[in-house]
């Protein structure tokens, strides 16, 4: 996997001992940890050239405080740039005052547009709508049929016209069903088509004006590469969309196409598709998104998953994640940062399957200031040193605590605090194993002491 | 859907061809002089394709040094080197099992990347060559998945294993290749449900399914991974995970009928030797083309 950008930025700033204001040559070589970042999340290319730009013009003159690191100085302005740019906001769906309000799903094919479908009508559901589906993909072999099995799923009326039928006619055929059936929402699936297919958009067209949506949704891959950018003005200038669904955003991919869309289309990311089951549909947030396309993990939305449908497959996924995390350093600055961002150890751990009976846990009582230093740390250190902490050597860990503006003995006691963490976790997963118990056993094990 | 195949391929591939040359052609309107914004601009319209910033920023190092070795003068002469470079990263030794056979074949891949389609797609031409085909519907996930390769089967004509929804995949592909070892076709392709390659329990699954495959197959049992073209860089992410936990033995790029140019290939290829075996030029049965390096490099950079 990539390195993340703090990492990068890390190494880039490392030889910087003043403190002070960053120079031009710094944040030039700054630039380029951001540009490839964001290039690697696949945030267009031309996207990237502004941002940059603008990143570039906050960054110099930036005065590096005694609390951030520069790297983490500049972070911050990226994160910031980024998170302003997609909307400071979660944005929601609007729905005007008719009945039936009306939503239409556009997208490439393969985008996911179906399961959104259904995804969408039970989410209106849970909010008190009476839904509707309509099924205007008639292209696709058995696509009506998927969007129908999903409906009976769901227990939620599907509109089918008859074979033959237009789909702009089915459209507005389905709306009329709505009304006939007292329904209040109507969400209209279309075929997937490529942004350059003429007749196809012409029909996209067609259908919009044959029912006038409240919102029309595209629904984009969250692996989308480079190629976003003129899918989505061609959707915007032909079709004209009002919002977003990033599909996919389960997977790894880290979803840069959000990025680019916005940017030249001005339309923002309305919902995260993050699952295959029909309930996997989620706002969207900026925030989270910033930090994902910058490879900084998304470990605030596991911990709100986990808690709040605390079912045993997340809760393992979650713990399975925590605990692997436990192991480096690396991913351990991961989970500080995430604590820091919650409001504290406290509050995360309460989240933590099984955290919850221990007693040392319970009362943990952290200082703040502390984190702050650990965190500094580990900042100093090299990827291989995070992964390795073996190899810290004297000299390693004069120069560790140079850089972090601690003592000798502070590092010290940080690598002998996480070695004796690793180890324990590493007797308690031998006893789980011998065991042969898989359940009951999940959660930290006992005695385990989080090295800050 | 009545435009004969050569003219949507061509159709499709010189979409993708006109956006990149025509980036290129404005690099060499510039002028002969290769300078920093010349390979700067060269490096951005190859990332515009999906190559990845890696893979980009070797293959014009090399490009740069090969300007300088062999004093290539101008632009185009550096546009046809990279034509040349391009093709040979994608140049693998290949082993077409899709024509060859008899086979067995799995097709895996993410989600709606175009697995069905091409299934569909691959029994039509090769009944149309001549040989006997055979299907298995191992997506017992996804809602009217079944019912989907149904139509596919009944429009190559060809007979078709399937179970009700939900039930095992791995006993689908092993009725399919039981029944295989019967009718011995020339080809025997099983369709498998879309999955993310981070889902280790799905992975497990699709493992069991070749375990399966593999045990009761009279013939080789080969891993098709179907790919699209709009894909970043989270391709290589899929394919290195796909291949870890499944061997891939060649790749199909789909939906390069729109503008996006599949570069992640190259990515691919260079990374995990993965040969490119078809490229997927439309949704009709007969939008299935043979993979040509040369063209493929060609249609990232033809016409300059
Ligand atoms: N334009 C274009 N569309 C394609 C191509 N190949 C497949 N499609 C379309 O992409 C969509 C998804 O194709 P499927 O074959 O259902 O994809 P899949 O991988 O089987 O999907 P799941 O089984 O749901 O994971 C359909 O609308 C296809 O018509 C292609 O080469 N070009
Ligand atoms: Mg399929």
């Amino acid at each position: 996997m990539f390195q993340n950008l703090s990492d990068r930025l890390q190494a880039v700033f490392k030889n910087l001992t003043g403190r002070g204001k960053l120079s031009e040559a710094d944040v030039d070589a700054a630039m380029r940890e951001i540009r490839m970042a964001l290039l690697e999340a696949d945030v267009n290319f031309k996207v990237v050239k502004e941002l940059v730009a603008g990143i570039r013009e906050r960054a110099i003159g930036t005065e590096v405080t005694e609390s951030l690191t520069p790297g983490q100085s500049v972070v911050k302005i990226v994160l910031d740039e980024l998170v302003t740019l997609m909307g400071t906001t979660e944005s929601r769906l609007t729905l005007s005052g008719r009945t039936p309000s009306v939503v239409m799903l556009v997208g490439l094919q393969g985008s996911g547009k179906t399961t959104a479908t259904a995804k969408l009508a039970n989410l209106l559901r849970k909010q008190g709508r009476r839904p509707i589906m309509v099924a205007c993909d008639v292209y696709r072999p058995a696509a009506i049929d998927q969007l129908q099995a999903l409906g009976r799923e769901i227990d939620i009326p599907v509109y089918r016209g008859a074979d033959g039928d237009d789909p702009a006619d089915i459209a507005a055929a389905g709306v009329k069903a709505a009304i006939d059936g007292m329904r209040d929402v109507v969400i209209v699936d279309t075929a997937g088509r490529l942004h350059v297919d003429d007749d196809m958009m012409d029909e996209a067209v067609r259908i919009r004006d044959a029912v006038k949506p409240d919102q029309i949704l595209m629904v984009v891959d969250a692996m989308t590469g480079q190629d976003a950018v003129n899918v989505a003005k061609a959707f915007a200038d032909k079709v004209d969309f009002d919002g977003v669904i990033m599909s996919k955003l389960d997977g790894d991919a880290r979803g840069g196409a959000a990025l680019s869309i916005r940017k030249v289309t001005g339309k923002p990311i309305k919902f995260a598709s993050v699952g295959e089951k029909l309930d996997a549909l989620e706002s969207f947030h900026p925030d989270r998104m910033a930090q994902r396309i910058l490879g900084m993990g998304d470990v605030v939305t596991l911990i709100e998953k986990a808690q709040d449908s605390m079912d045993a497959d997340q809760a393992a996924a979650m713990e399975a994640r925590l605990r692997t995390s436990g192991f480096t350093l690396d991913d351990f600055l991961d989970q500080l940062q995430q604590v820091k961002k919650m409001g504290g150890l406290g509050d995360m751990l309460k989240m933590m399957p099984g955290a919850g009976q221990m007693k040392e846990l319970k009362d943990a009582e952290i200082d703040e200031r502390q984190l702050d230093r650990t965190e500094a740390i580990i900042r100093s250190m090299t990827a291989r040193e995070r992964v390795k902490p073996s190899i810290i050597n004297g000299s390693r860990r004069e120069r560790i605590a140079n850089g972090s503006g601690v003592a000798v003995s502070d590092v010290n006691r940080l690598i002998k605090q996480f070695e004796q963490t690793r180890k324990l976790m590493k007797q308690f997963q031998g006893q789980q194993g011998k065991k042969g118990k898989r359940r009951g056993g999940r959660g930290m094990p006992p005695g385990m002491r989080m090295p800050f | 859907m009545t435009t004969p195949w050569y003219k949507r391929l061509s159709e499709g591939m010189s979409r993708s061809r006109e956006q990149l040359s025509g980036q290129l052609n404005v690099l060499l309107r510039r002028g002969p002089n290769l300078d920093e914004q010349f390979w700067e601009e060269l490096e951005d319209t190859l990332i515009g394709s999906d190559m990845g910033v890696s893979a980009v920023t070797d293959i014009v190092g090399r490009l740069r040094d090969a300007a300088t070795r062999k004093a290539l003068a101008d632009a185009s002469e550096v546009i046809d080197h990279l034509t040349d470079e391009i093709a040979s990263e994608l140049t693998l030794d290949t082993d077409d099992f899709l024509a060859a056979g008899p086979v067995t074949v799995l097709v895996i891949g993410v989600n709606g990347t175009g697995k069905t389609t091409t299934v569909g797609k691959l029994a039509k031409q090769s009944v149309d060559e001549g040989r006997s085909v055979l299907l298995g519907s191992a997506d017992t996930y996804r809602a009217a998945a079944i019912e989907q390769l149904d139509v596919w089967a009944e429009r190559a004509g060809v007979p078709i294993v399937r179970r009700e929804r939900g039930s095992d995949p791995a006993s689908v592909a092993f009725e399919t290749v039981e029944r295989a070892s019967v009718a011995t076709p020339d080809i025997t392709l099983i369709d498998t449900a879309g999955r993310l390659h981070t889902s280790p329990d799905l992975m497990l699954e699709l493992q069991k399914v070749k375990r399966v495959t593999e045990k009761r197959s009279d013939v080789p049992v080969k891993v098709l991974l179907v790919m699209d073209a709009t894909t970043g860089q989270n391709g290589l992410n899929q394919a290195r995970e796909f291949d870890a936990a499944m061997n891939v033995n060649g790749l199909v790029i789909t939906k390069l009928d729109g503008t996006a140019k599949g570069g992640i290939a190259v990515a691919v290829a260079r990374e995990l030797g993965i040969p490119i075996l078809r490229i997927g030029v439309g949704e009709g049965i007969d939008d299935l083309r043979p993979f040509d390096a040369k063209e493929f490099a060609s249609a990232i950079t033809r016409g300059v």
